[in-house]
């Protein structure tokens, strides 16, 4: 085939992924950035050009930044809290012990649930009085907390179910990496009679680099993205304390119907998400192992 | 602690044992108070007897199976499109030389990061004006030309030996003829692989689900779930406990039985 029936080929090929992903990812991401610079139109009165506006209303509004201030802790805690939780279970997993399988599967299990129904099950955790953590608690002659209630304690109960989804998935990434270190480098290291911490710190952890920085760029995305739970538990409340951005756009939208807010809302997740791209795409040069 | 032969029985072992309860505690509670009695259930009553009166219960008061039905389609609707969409496209990544190739790809796997949950709003609005509101193609739509699928079958495609493709086209077969017959089959593990990832992805979606549908006859199970639990609707701890239980039933069972596929299939999608 010659190049130029080759290239028409090709373009034929790509036209519809090409159509998808132009209606749903290109133009939408354009048509936010669009949107969020007018104001909201109504019948009587047509939306205009706002400049940045909206911007300008979402710095001054406590809310935003309280918004944001969440998501940065969400963010801060389920990260690192969850890939060491992930790493421990992998080396655990890889271990020889009993029931071993159960255990890996214990681990995984939570991943394959929608966060809708692990909502729902920590529900049953967290209610005042009957819930799991209450009566635990109340066994050391604690008085009873609400957990979801109380602004103090919230965002911490919405972290902890994050963490329980999603550690385990990480932990098989790690658990497929921990299979690839050639097992000749533990037996040297037991001839030369090296402590377990050292082995680990010296020579499994830097091995797992790459793919701690995969599992690290997952579980950034996961922190824009896991908002589902809150539907079920806090809707936010109280008072913001669980407010979250993703969750704070859909409420602007469709609760506020209020679009260029949330579009410029939008706009700031983009840039976030942008530069963690950019981030990765540098890694990916540097040829870390994830391509 | 030394390295090597450490005990079967050991402090790790417990320790991963434990944490191994922990973690499907939530788990077993469900189970535990969707078959006692609401009363039973929060009293952990060990001798309390089991009922199956909140499944029947639950059963009755929304329409499960249409719910079932309806995630059935999606996961399915989403599946075929993605096959069709990323093969192609795949494939033109894969095997053809063109102009602008490069720059292409890399919008592509920039789509990667614009995640369709983040763009709710315009696609809410794109999906509404073609005239697909509430409707399951328009809710498989948006993830149909996924860059993770394109991108896995790219690799794919570039791992199979051109000798294979040149032996077909001895025998006088076209591009498509080539696609179907060579690069299709040697891909299958990874489109075993990225099935399951996708259908449990969307199995599970949630917040898009809950924008674009509005009636009985498209929303998922996940939407149902949301509906029946609602704190206004009044249900007590076994009532959800037992919804739940019967929403995941399907998938958690898939995934126990193949876990080994499964397992592999997340692992493949990640590090390839």
């Amino acid at each position: 085939m010659k190049p130029r029936s080759q290239s028409l080929y090709a373009w034929m090929l790509l036209f519809p992924a090409l159509v998808l992903l132009s209606t749903f990812a290109f133009y939408p991401s354009i048509a936010t950035l669009w949107s969020s610079l007018f104001t909201r139109g109504s019948a009587r009165r047509p939306a205009k050009f706002n400049e940045l506006g909206n911007y300008a209303d979402l710095f001054a509004d406590p809310v935003t930044w309280k918004v944001i201030g969440n998501n940065l802790i969400y963010a801060g805690v389920t990260i690192p809290v969850s890939i060491a939780i992930a790493l421990l279970m992998a080396l655990w997993a890889d271990s020889r012990m009993p029931a071993k399988s159960f255990v890996r599967t214990a681990y995984f299990t939570p991943t394959m649930l929608p966060m809708i129904a692990a909502a729902n099950l920590w529900l049953f955790f967290y209610t005042p009085g009957i819930g799991l953590f209450d009566r635990i608690i109340g066994v050391f002659g604690f008085d009873s907390v609400n957990w979801l209630g109380q602004p103090e304690t919230a965002l911490w109960s919405i972290i902890l179910v994050t963490i329980w989804k999603e550690s385990g998935f990480f932990m098989i990434f790690y658990l497929a990496a921990l299979q690839t270190i050639p097992p000749e480098l533990k037996e040297a290291a037991i001839i030369e009679g090296t402590s377990r911490w050292t082995y680990l710190r010296r020579v499994v952890l830097p091995l797992l680099m790459p793919t701690t920085l995969f599992v690290l760029v997952n579980a950034l995305i996961n922190s824009v993205r896991l908002i589902d739970h809150l539907f079920i538990l806090t809707k936010g409340g109280p008072d913001n304390a669980t407010k979250l951005i993703l969750y704070y756009i859909w409420e602007l939208a469709f609760s506020y119907l209020d679009a260029p807010h949330a579009a410029a809302m939008t706009v700031l997740v983009l840039i976030a998400l942008g530069i963690v791209a950019t981030i990765q795409f540098r890694l990916i040069d540097k040829r870390a192992h994830y391509r | 602690m030394k390295l090597g032969n450490s005990p079967l029985i050991s402090l790790d072992s417990i320790g991963a044992l434990f944490l191994a309860l922990a973690w499907i505690s939530p788990l077993l509670f469900a189970i535990w108070a969707a078959f006692h009695e609401p009363t039973h259930a929060i009293d952990f009553d060990l001798a309390a007897p089991w009922t199956l009166d909140n499944i029947r219960a639950v059963w009755s008061q929304a329409p499960w199976l249409t719910y079932l039905a309806n995630t059935i389609f999606l996961v399915t609707l989403v599946l075929a499109g993605q096959f069709l969409l990323c093969t192609l496209a795949g494939f033109a990544f894969a095997r053809f030389e063109f102009r602008g190739r490069e720059v292409l790809f890399l919008m592509v796997l920039l789509q990667l990061f614009i995640l369709p949950e983040v763009l709710i709003v315009e696609n809410y609005a794109i999906v509404s004006n073609i005239g697909l509101f509430d409707t399951t193609l328009g809710m498989a739509m948006p993830y149909m030309a996924s860059a993770f699928g394109i991108f896995l079958l790219r690799q794919a495609f570039k791992a199979v030996p051109r000798e294979l493709e040149d032996a077909a086209r001895v025998e006088g077969a076209t591009w498509m003829g080539v696609l179907l017959k060579v690069y299709v089959p040697v891909a299958r593990p990874t489109y075993l692989a990225y099935a399951l990832v996708s259908v449990a992805t969307h199995w599970n979606n949630f917040l898009w689900p809950l924008i674009i549908t509005n009636s009985t006859d498209t929303r998922p199970l996940t939407i149902g779930l949301s509906l029946f639990g609602a704190p206004e609707s009044g249900v007590d701890i076994s009532m959800i406990s037992a919804a739940t239980l019967m929403t995941i039933a399907p998938l958690l069972l898939a995934f126990l039985i193949f876990q080994r596929q499964f397992l592999q299939a997340f692992i493949t999608s990640g590090i390839k």
